[in-house]
């Protein structure tokens, strides 16, 4: 789970990790308020959960009052889109007025799972700032790394170890130092899966300060964090992957034509992928998972009709945990409930096999039903062929 | 024969009284599964499809010469049983669980390590060995004994591909879905050197997906010490970076575990990667009969 960089720095000074005076504001009165409070100038930061707000225009820096109000009319309410958020961008509901840092060094600062070492890594680097994730491709010696030895967690010296090795000393060695360690400390405390500080800003007095932060959250911690759960955001969500949460579906939209409904992530990325070979492109991905009810079936047939840019759906179910009789039930409802005026081809396999197919075939209903995935994709091939 | 379990397997169930417990531990037993203990704790002195139930991982193999478990527990608390099994000398644990926070599964595996235990999953359908031993919750009967081994990452794509073999003719050794999480137990570079010293297994299937660097490991291992015949399908090529496909492990992160780079590393390896989940079977079938004796 994502969250926006003024929720992120509220967690840092929970930690004690420095970050300049800053207010969220929603409307341009409100900003222009918290800098008259905070003191010009003041960078007013659009937060969507996306990178590279600053190079679309996102981040402005504000000398005047004049300049705050303009920057705030100009950026709410309207799309912002970066390299992260697609063409249509994501329409901006919250800003952060904060203090212009006075800088004199940007750092990098990040933690995230290394899954080859089954670790946690902390990266550091001198060359912190916008072109990072440049520097990581074309010098990734610039990025200094620690690992974290899960027996004995972040030690001091390693923190201390990677202050010395970017050259710092003094006042900037010591406060660096201490933010690696807190930084570690929230990371596994609160389940995070990636922890970043970019940049992390030296004053002329070699002050740190957090100046932007991401963090990213392992959902399956999150159980035990119901303060992080409540930072969630649902307008940064496709409202149809909301609507797929929430009676525990596993859906995400793409930009596609086929529709498809799967049991198990791994044969879904498969079923997109044979529908991609056959030259159509999946409209989605959508894992009922195991454990399937014909609610929850017919709730997600209904998910992927409501899809506007559907063409065809293509239902693949090898059951297992799911029964096949189950599925079909709930396709036949959801069929019949609403108009469905576009081709639906059904393979299934597995247990109560039999028992579907024939629920499928006694419901009058024009599916087109497949015995196995060769047949499926010609069949999918056939159907998009027809709506174009 | 198969690897990782055998004849001398003897099963313990933690979580045996759930609803999944008991259910699946009676359609292992169906299998053939030797299932020799139970544990909830709490629940000790009861007995479960004729099972007994300890209150303890050590009670009951003491009691029962238990060498190897299988949790049906839930996320929140799978992490201590893992660990409750490895610290009683279980070798083997097959854990199913999906959701098991992943800086658990650091610390866990770190531990298991250290004991020498071998883990299976986190979120994963489990192993079975078809006609010997079943240590999942797969369904038993699409399996047929054969040479064909078969590490996943993924549990109906596996389901999917042990189908189209069976349905050609052609069984398989032992089938392990390796788990759908960024950090789990046994992965498939550990996997691929049993498989190739087990005797009974003459080709492998590898059914990868997008997310990490298991795929790219595997293919270094390949090419430096398997002989057998190896052919892979990537899932997830038309996934989109920075989401997550159902798996906690599927993701794309700043560019990498993408499955162009991991087809690229094993097609260098000399695997068979295939392109269509409908072919996987039909290149299986091709490149053992292919295989020079």
């Amino acid at each position: 789970m994502r969250i926006h960089e003024y929720q992120a720095k509220r967690l840092l000074a929970d930690y004690g990790i420095p970050i300049a005076p800053s207010r969220p504001a929603t409307s341009v009165e409100a900003a222009v308020g918290a800098a008259e409070a905070i003191g010009l100038p003041v960078a007013v930061k659009a937060q969507i959960h996306a990178g590279g707000r600053g190079k679309a225009g996102g981040v402005v820096l504000a000398n005047t009052v004049g300049e705050v109000h303009a920057a705030a009319e100009r950026i709410l309410g309207a799309p912002l889109v970066t390299h992260q958020t697609g063409p249509e961008g994501r329409v901006v509901k919250t800003l952060l007025v904060e203090k212009a840092a006075e800088i004199s060094d940007e750092l990098y600062l990040g933690l995230v799972v290394d899954r080859a070492r089954r670790r946690i890594v902390v990266m550091a680097s001198r060359a912190g700032g916008v072109d990072i994730e440049k520097t990581a491709l074309e010098d990734p010696d610039a990025i200094l790394k620690e690992w974290v030895d899960p027996t004995i967690g972040l030690r001091p010296f390693q923190a201390n170890r990677l202050a010395h090795r970017l050259g710092l000393d003094g006042t900037a060695a010591r406060g660096v130092a201490g933010i690696v360690r807190s930084l570690g400390r929230l990371f596994r405390e609160l389940d995070a899966s990636l922890a970043e500080i970019n940049p992390l800003v030296l004053t002329e007095d070699g002050e740190p300060i957090a100046v932007d932060a991401k963090l990213t959250f392992d959902d399956n911690g999150l159980s035990r964090h119901p303060e992080i759960r409540e930072l969630r955001d649902l307008n940064e969500e496709d409202p149809l992957e909301v609507e797929a949460t929430s009676v525990n579906l596993n859906y995400i939209k793409l930009d596609g034509n086929v529709g498809c409904l799967v049991n198990g992530a791994g044969l879904a990325m498969a079923t997109m992928d044979l529908i991609q070979h056959v030259g159509a492109r999946p409209a989605n991905f959508l894992d009922v998972g195991g454990g399937a009810t014909a609610e929850m079936i017919e709730k997600g047939f209904g998910i992927l009709i409501a899809d506007p840019d559907v063409e065809a759906v293509f239902i693949n179910i090898f059951g297992g945990i799911l029964r096949c009789d189950v599925l079909a039930n709930g396709v036949v409802a959801a069929a019949k409930a609403m108009d469905i005026d576009v081709p639906v081809v059904i393979r299934l396999e597995g247990t109560n096999v039999k028992a579907g197919r024939e629920i499928l075939d006694r419901s009058g209903l024009a599916f087109r039903t497949a015995s196995d995935l060769r047949e499926a994709a010609s069949k999918i091939a056939a159907a998009v062929g027809e709506g174009s | 024969m198969s690897i990782l379990v055998g004849e001398g397997t003897r099963v313990l169930v933690q979580g045996i009284t759930g609803n999944e417990g008991r259910f699946h531990t009676q359609r292992m037993l169906e299998y053939g599964t030797k299932i020799v203990a139970g544990v909830t704790p709490g629940k000790g002195g009861q007995e479960i499809e004729g099972v007994p139930v300890f209150d303890t991982v050590s009670e009951s193999v003491e009691s029962t010469g238990a060498n190897a478990s299988i949790l049906f527990v839930p996320p929140a608390f799978a992490a201590d049983a893992i660990l409750e099994a490895a610290e009683a000398g279980i070798k083997l644990i097959v854990c199913l669980s999906e959701g098991i926070p992943t800086h658990d599964m650091i610390e866990v595996r770190a531990y298991l390590d250290q004991q020498g235990t071998a883990l299976i999953g986190p979120n994963t359908p489990g192993l079975i060995s078809p006609g010997t031993c079943k240590l999942g919750v797969m369904a038993g009967y699409i399996h047929a004994p054969g040479p064909i081994g078969i590490a996943s990452r993924s549990g109906t794509l596996t389901y999917e591909v042990v189908h189209q073999l069976t349905d050609l003719g052609i069984g398989q050794s032992t089938c392990i879905g390796i788990g759908g999480d960024p950090v789990g137990g046994l992965s498939f570079a550990e996997l691929l050197p049993m498989f190739e010293d087990d005797p009974d297994t003459e080709g492998i299937a590898l059914i990868g997906e997008i997310g990490g660097s298991a795929e790219e490991e595997a293919a270094a291992t390949i090419a430096e010490s398997v002989t057998k015949p190896v052919v892979a399908f990537i899932a997830g090529r038309t996934a989109p970076p920075g989401r997550r496909m159902g798996h906690a492990g599927a993701i794309i992160t700043g560019g990498s575990g993408t499955a162009e780079a991991k087809i690229a590393a094993l097609r260098e390896a000399g695997v068979h990667v295939v392109d269509s989940p409908a072919e996987i079977g039909t290149r299986i079938a091709e490149a053992t009969e292919r295989r020079p004796a």
